[in-house]
């Protein structure tokens, strides 16, 4: 169909109904981009609000454009904000493989429970996620301190005579980044888990294939959609993620959301963080498109599963 | 095949209960430590709740944290049903697109981000039309709307994907209006995901620290605010205690919530095949 036969087929109430939400993503979802983007341009100044303009008009008359470059340069030539960004994919990267690894058999179990059950498992994995992410942050600090619960525990059964060292680096990091992200990929891989045919694995039984052999060719290939959606669903968001690092990361652990809340809080260098925003976006276009496909295929049901 | 987990698998669950339970609940058993040192037992004692209600800063928080939070989940059901609705029924249209797009992304996009963006769009608006003058309720009331719908959208859209449209069809074509097939059909069908929708929304916002760090201003701190400035100096028994709550509250809302929802979904069951029943004797 083309466009004008489309845009006919389009009652006014029908219009209407789309332009709400439509306009109030574009205006406070899409638009800020784009002043992001413009303000990544300008060099911090002492002024309110702290960074030059990049427009100069006079009597309604452009009289100059001046975009300032500096800010990407320093990021590509200063070897730390590199070295930050390769931080923050590889962070991303172990968080999602473990969270993968770890959430797979779990969103498998729930799957294949009692469906009586499956509903009480479910909430159970939920609830966690209702409960404030900042206290179940908060929580994991009072268990890996020095005198935090696994060191006391330890200690007692006498395993240890001194305190392990499990708080402030990138152990108790990939712990809490893993624990925290852990709902967002079971969800979704149960979703297509819990759709598979059963019949297809008694087939498979049937004709002689052992449980590992139909698993990795059966199970494992029908639940692709949901690896790769939950997989994003973890990625993405760890990349920039800030509390994390801030409240149980080691103080040399670079993370480019921690970079970003420092240049905007700590520095009062918005273009800056401007900056550092859009290459974060960038990089997570590819992430986020991959996402939307299988979201969407999941969604309209043309997924396999 | 069905009822039988393989010991494997139990193991699984225990072990995956385990990880996410156990943090929780040593948050709950220290919040009755009567010692300053939260990890050092000294005793039981509920003074942290005492303390923690007669602290100010906290409980004012709390006030603006659940009015943000009402505002914004009243909003974002509104839009996100109408979004919800559009992708699930309309589907194809000119910039569909870029409208599904932009349902997706806040809800993974980094919120350094969006929060950054959002700010740096309202200091723009104010640049050229004068509002909003400060940052506060207002900002941060639109930066958690624009977040929650997304999440609603999406429950509201996968219900109407699952639900039978005939029934929507069979009213048109009985000559109902589109807002009256959509008001009294469409919405009563799709009301226990409004209702998740809602819930969700009140979660997100009363937990969102980072966006709201961007928007708010002085004199707007929200409890998460409250929360990380504390937590960031160390444990705080008053923190525990307080989580301790949030437990609570939220374990009794979801438990009660479900407990509804699946009472509501067996009565209809138990309607529509009494409905059928009567029908069959009838013919």
């Amino acid at each position: 169909m083309n466009m004008s036969r489309l845009l006919r087929k389009l009652k006014p109430g029908k219009g209407a109904v789309i332009a709400v939400p439509y306009f109030w993503l574009l205006l406070f979802f899409l638009v800020p981009f784009f002043i992001v983007l413009k303000i990544s341009f300008a060099e911090q100044d002492l002024a309110i609000p702290p960074f030059t303009s990049l427009l100069q008009v006079e009597d309604g008359v452009l009289q100059s454009l001046t975009l300032y470059f500096g800010n990407f340069h320093f990021i590509f030539t200063d070897g730390l904000y590199a070295a930050t960004y390769l931080s923050s994919l590889k962070v991303a990267f172990f968080t999602t493989v473990m969270c993968l690894l770890l959430g797979y058999p779990i969103a498998y179990a729930i799957a294949r429970a009692d469906p009586a059950r499956r509903n009480v498992l479910l909430m159970l994995v939920m609830l966690p996620f209702w409960t404030s992410f900042l206290l179940r942050v908060y929580a994991w600090m009072g268990l890996l301190n020095e005198t935090g619960l696994i060191n006391n525990f330890l200690m007692s059964i006498g395993l240890i005579s001194e305190p392990l060292h499990l708080f402030h680096n990138d152990f108790s990091l990939y712990l809490v980044m893993v624990y925290a992200y852990l709902p967002f990929m079971i969800l979704p891989l149960f979703s297509h888990l819990v759709k598979m045919d059963m019949r297809l694995l008694e087939a498979a039984a049937d004709l002689g294939a052992g449980p590992i052999k139909a698993f990795l060719t059966i199970t494992l290939p029908l639940s692709k959609n949901g690896i790769i959606a939950g997989s994003m669903m973890v990625f993405i968001p760890a990349v920039g993620e800030f509390v994390i690092p801030e409240l149980v990361g080691g103080t040399d652990t670079l993370m480019i959301g921690k970079v970003l809340w420092n240049e905007f809080f700590d520095n009062n260098n918005w273009p800056m963080a401007s900056a550092v925003a859009i290459i974060m976006v960038l990089m997570l276009i590819v992430p986020i498109a991959l996402l939307h496909r299988y979201e969407t295929r999941e969604l309209e049901g043309k997924g396999n599963a | 095949m069905h009822n039988k987990l393989s010991p494997f698998l139990k193991g699984v669950l225990v072990v995956g209960f385990l990880f996410l339970y156990i943090p929780i609940v040593s948050l709950i058993v220290y919040s009755f430590n009567e010692s300053k040192l939260v990890t050092v037992w000294g005793g039981f004692s509920t003074k942290w709740y005492a303390s923690l209600f007669n602290n100010e800063q906290i409980m004012s928080a709390v006030k603006l944290s659940i009015e943000i939070a009402l505002a914004s989940a009243l909003a974002a059901v509104a839009l996100g049903t109408i979004a919800g609705f559009v992708l699930a029924r309309f589907k194809r249209f000119p910039g569909s697109t870029l409208f599904a797009g932009m349902m997706t992304a806040p809800m993974v996009m980094p919120e350094v981000i969006t929060g950054l963006s959002m700010l740096l769009l309202f200091i723009s608006m104010q640049q050229l039309v004068g509002v909003p003058t400060e940052r506060g309720f207002f900002t941060i009331w639109v930066g958690h709307t624009t977040l929650c719908m997304a999440y609603v959208a999406v429950v509201v859209r996968s219900r109407l994907l699952e639900i039978d449209q005939s029934l929507e069809d069979a009213a048109m074509d009985l000559g109902a209006r589109p807002l009256k097939i959509f008001f009294v059909i469409t919405l009563p069908l799709v009301s226990q995901a409004i209702a998740s929708g809602f819930l969700l929304s009140m979660t997100l916002s009363l937990d969102d620290l980072v966006t709201t760090a961007f928007l708010s201003g002085p004199g707007s701190t929200t409890l998460p605010q409250v929360i990380f400035s504390k937590v960031r100096l160390g444990l705080n028994p008053e923190i525990n205690a307080l989580a301790s709550i949030t437990v609570l509250v939220v374990g009794v809302v979801v438990l009660l919530a479900n407990y509804l929802m699946l009472n509501a979904q067996r009565n209809r069951d138990k309607a529509i095949a009494a409905a059928m029943r009567e029908s069959g004797a009838h013919s």
